[in-house]
C-alpha cells in the first residue's frame, strides 16, 4: 500500500559518519524533525534518493547537545535553527546560526519537555482468559 | 446617502492568516466580483490607504508590523477584520502563539465573518466601511473647523 | 569597494500577499546577501493535537494553508490511514485525486496572476484571476466551500460527485483550457515577459539537488522529482508525467507551472473516466498506534506529514514540512548576485507560501 518506512536508530556519535556516507551516495536531505518524548527528544533525519525514503533517528536527553550536519548538507541550517528555537535543543556549529531569532514565540521553546504534555497510552483491555 | 463621494483605497495585511482570506480579498477586487470598477484599489502603501483589511489573528511579532502600518495611515481610517481568525482566532485560538482577534490590539470598525470570508461578504464589509469613513470624515472636519 | 547598505524587504510589500522579511545586503544595485527572517505567521498549530483528537484535527490540517487546503487534509488523512491500516475505498481515492488536481490548477493559476503582478503586467493578473474563478465554481458546486474545502476525512471523503457532475467538471475544464491557452501564449511568447524572466534567478541542477529544492523549482532545474510517481491515492492508475525543464531560471519555472496546469486538467479527465462505482467512506474504529511519514506532491512541491500516535485518541506528534521551507535555501542562493529590481520576481517564482512554512 503505502511507502515503505525505513527508520534506522543510531547513536549520537555515529550520526555524522552515516550522514556523510549518505551524502556520498547521493541522497538528498528531505527534512529534520524532532519529537518530544516523556524525558528526552527524538530527532528524525529523513533522506531520499530516487523516491527511496530513509530515516535516521537519534534519541537524546534534555540538555544534551547535537552536532550540526550543515557542514555536509548546507540546507540543514533552517531545520536546525527551527529545532533550537522550538525545542530548546542546542545544535552546535550551524553554518548560519540565528541564535534563537528565527522563530520568536510568545513562550520560549514551546515544544520542550516542560511545555508539552503527552497523552497517556490507553489502558490495555483485559483479555478474557481461557 | 453620501457613501460614494470618494473611492477608498484598501491596504491589506496578513497578520497570521492561512492565505484563504487573503486570496478572497484579492478575488473581491479582481474581475467577477470586481470592486475595482468603483475605484476601490488595493494599494501597497499605507500612506495612500483609507481601509486597513486585516486577515488572520495577531501574534506577538505581527502586532508590531500591524501597529506600524496603522500609525502610518492618514486620518480618517477604518479597520476591517476579514475572516473568523481576525475576529476571534477561529480554530487557532488555543494556539500558544495566537493572541486572538485583531480587536485586542487595534479598534476594529467592521467585522467580516466567514472561514474563509466570501467575496460577497467582503464587498458588504467595504460598503459598511465607506459609511463609517464618511462619518469619521465629517467628525474630523467639524473638529478642525 | 562600494559601501554595503541593507534594504529591508517586507513584511508588508506590494507584491507579497504574505509577510516574509528579508534583509537584503546591497552593493550598489546588486544583492550580495539575503537574510530571511520568518515567524510573522507562526501560530503553533502543531501543538493543537493536545486539544483536538485525531478525527477533529482534519479541520485544522485543512486550515494550515488556504491555497493547498485540500492537499494538507489529504496528506494528514493518508498518514493516519496508513498507521491504522485502513483500506480506503477506491472511489474515495479517485475523488481525492480529482480535488487535489483541481487544487493544483487553481493554485498555479493564482501563481501566474501573482507573478504577472510582480513584473507589472496588470491586465494579465486580472485575466488570470478571472479564469481561476472557474475552478472555484467547481469547488463550490462539489464541496460547498470556495477555498477551505473541508471534504476530506479519515477513511474517505465526506461528499460524492455523481457521474453527471463529473461530466460537467470535465466540460468546464475543457472550456477553461481554451481560455488558458490564450493567456499562457502571452506568458510564453510575450517579449517583455521574456525580457524580465529569462536568465533571472538561475539555479543549476547540482545546486537544486544539494540545496534540497522540491516541486516546480526542482523540475525547472532539470530534476525529475514528482511525488505523484510514488502512486499514492489514485495516481497509480493514471499516467503521471513529471514536467521538466532544464534552464533553471524564472522563465523555466513559469513554463513548468503552465505545463502542469494542462497536465492536471488531463489527469482530472482521466480520473473521471476511470472512477469506479462504490462507497466513498468507511467507518473508522480505534485510534492510531504507530508513526508514518506521508509524502505527497503539493502545487509547490513535496510535503511531509508526520504523525505519531500511541493508541489514544490524541496524537503524540504531528509535524508538517512544507515545500516552501525546503526551497528557502535555494531562494537565498538565487537572490545573491541579482539586481534589486529582480528580487520580487525571484521570490515570486518560488511561489512562497508563508503560512504553511511557519504553521
Amino acid at each position: 500500500m503505502g511507502e515503505p518506512q525505513e527508520i534506522v536508530p543510531l547513536g549520537k556519535n555515529e550520526l555524522m559518519g552515516v550522514v556523510a556516507r549518505l551524502y556520498a551516495e547521493g541522497y538528498r536531505l528531505v527534512q529534520i524533525g524532532c519529537n518530544t518524548l516523556l524525558a528526552g527528544y527524538e530527532l528524525n533525519y529523513s533522506f531520499d534518493k530516487d523516491y527511496r525514503f530513509k530515516n535516521l533517528r537519534i534519541t537524546i536527553a534534555p540538555g544534551e547537545e547535537v552536532p550540526s550536519i550543515s557542514a555536509i548538507y548546507q540546507n540543514s541550517f533552517l531545520y536546525e535553527n527551527e529545532i533550537h528555537d522550538l525545542f530548546g535543543i542546542v545544535v552546535t556549529n550551524i553554518s548560519v546560526d540565528y541564535s534563537g531569532t528565527l522563530y520568536r514565540t510568545s513562550i520560549k521553546t514551546p515544544f520542550s519537555v516542560d511545555n508539552v504534555k503527552l497523552p497517556e497510552a490507553p489502558k490495555q483491555k483485559k483479555t478474557e482468559g481461557p | 446617502m453620501a457613501w460614494f463621494k470618494r473611492s477608498p483605497w484598501i491596504l491589506h495585511y496578513n497578520a497570521t492568516s492561512c492565505n484563504g482570506c487573503d486570496t478572497e480579498v484579492i478575488v473581491s477586487l479582481t474581475p467577477l466580483y470586481d470592486l475595482e470598477r468603483f475605484g476601490i484599489i488595493n494599494t501597497g502603501n499605507p500612506k495612500h490607504a483609507d481601509i486597513l483589511a486585516v486577515t488572520g489573528s495577531v501574534n506577538e511579532k505581527s502586532v508590531q508590523a500591524l501597529k506600524n502600518l496603522y500609525d502610518q495611515m492618514p486620518n480618517p481610517k477604518v479597520i476591517m477584520a476579514v475572516g473568523l481568525c481576525a475576529i476571534s482566532g477561529c480554530v487557532f485560538q488555543d494556539c500558544y502563539n495566537v493572541m486572538g482577534g485583531v480587536d485586542k490590539v487595534l479598534p476594529v470598525d467592521v467585522y467580516v465573518p466567514g472561514c474563509a470570508a466570501r467575496p460577497e461578504a467582503i464587498i458588504d464589509g467595504v460598503i459598511m466601511a465607506c459609511e463609517i469613513l464618511e462619518k469619521k470624515y465629517a467628525e474630523w472636519k467639524k473638529g478642525r473647523g | 569597494m562600494a559601501r554595503k547598505t541593507i534594504i529591508p524587504f517586507g513584511p508588508q510589500h506590494p507584491v507579497l500577499p504574505e509577510p516574509i522579511h528579508f534583509d537584503l545586503v546591497m552593493e550598489d544595485e546588486t544583492v550580495v546577501d539575503a537574510i530571511p527572517s520568518i515567524s510573522y505567521v507562526h501560530r503553533g498549530l502543531e501543538r493543537l493535537i493536545e486539544k483536538r483528537d485525531f478525527v477533529d484535527f482534519v479541520h485544522i490540517a485543512d486550515r494550515i494553508c488556504g491555497l493547498c487546503s485540500f492537499m494538507h487534509s489529504m496528506g494528514y488523512c493518508q498518514a493516519i490511514e496508513e498507521i491504522m491500516g485502513i483500506e480506503v475505498p477506491e472511489r474515495a481515492l479517485y475523488l481525492r485525486t480529482i480535488w487535489a488536481e483541481l487544487s493544483r490548477v487553481h493554485s498555479h493559476i493564482f501563481w501566474l496572476g501573482a507573478a504577472a503582478d510582480a513584473f507589472g503586467f496588470e491586465s494579465l493578473f486580472m485575466q488570470s484571476m478571472r479564469l481561476r474563478e472557474m475552478v472555484l465554481d467547481i469547488f463550490e458546486a462539489t464541496t460547498g466551500g470556495r477555498v477551505i474545502l473541508g471534504v476530506c476525512k479519515v477513511g474517505g471523503v465526506r461528499r460524492d460527485i455523481d457521474s453527471d457532475a463529473l461530466k460537467g467538471i470535465v466540460n468546464r475544464l475543457a472550456a477553461l483550457k481554451v481560455n488558458l491557452e490564450e493567456i499562457s501564449a502571452v506568458f510564453i511568447n510575450d517579449y517583455s515577459i521574456q525580457h524580465r524572466l529569462i536568465g533571472v534567478g538561475y539555479i543549476s541542477k547540482e545546486d537544486a539537488y544539494a540545496l534540497g529544492c522540491v516541486g516546480p523549482m526542482a523540475r525547472a532545474s532539470g530534476l525529475v522529482m514528482d511525488m505523484r510517481s510514488l502512486g499514492y491515492a489514485a495516481y497509480k492508475y493514471l499516467d503521471v508525467e513529471p514536467m521538466v525543464e532544464s534552464a533553471g531560471d524564472c522563465y523555466a519555472r513559469c513554463l513548468v507551472r503552465i505545463r502542469e496546469i494542462f497536465h492536471s486538467i488531463d489527469l482530472v479527465r482521466q480520473a473521471a473516466e476511470k472512477i469506479p462505482e462504490g462507497p466513498f467512506d468507511l467507518k473508522v474504529k480505534g485510534a492510531p498506534d504507530g508513526e508514518y511519514f506521508s509524502r505527497i506532491e503539493q502545487p509547490r512541491g513535496e510535503v511531509i506529514h508526520y504523525v505519531k500516535g500511541n493508541g489514544s485518541r490524541f496524537l503524540q506528534r504531528f509535524r508538517v514540512r512544507v515545500p516552501t521551507f525546503s526551497n528557502i535555501p535555494a531562494m537565498i542562493k538565487a537572490l545573491k548576485g541579482s539586481g534589486i529590481a529582480d528580487v520580487p520576481n525571484i521570490i515570486l517564482t518560488l511561489d512562497p507560501c508563508i503560512s504553511c512554512t511557519e504553521r
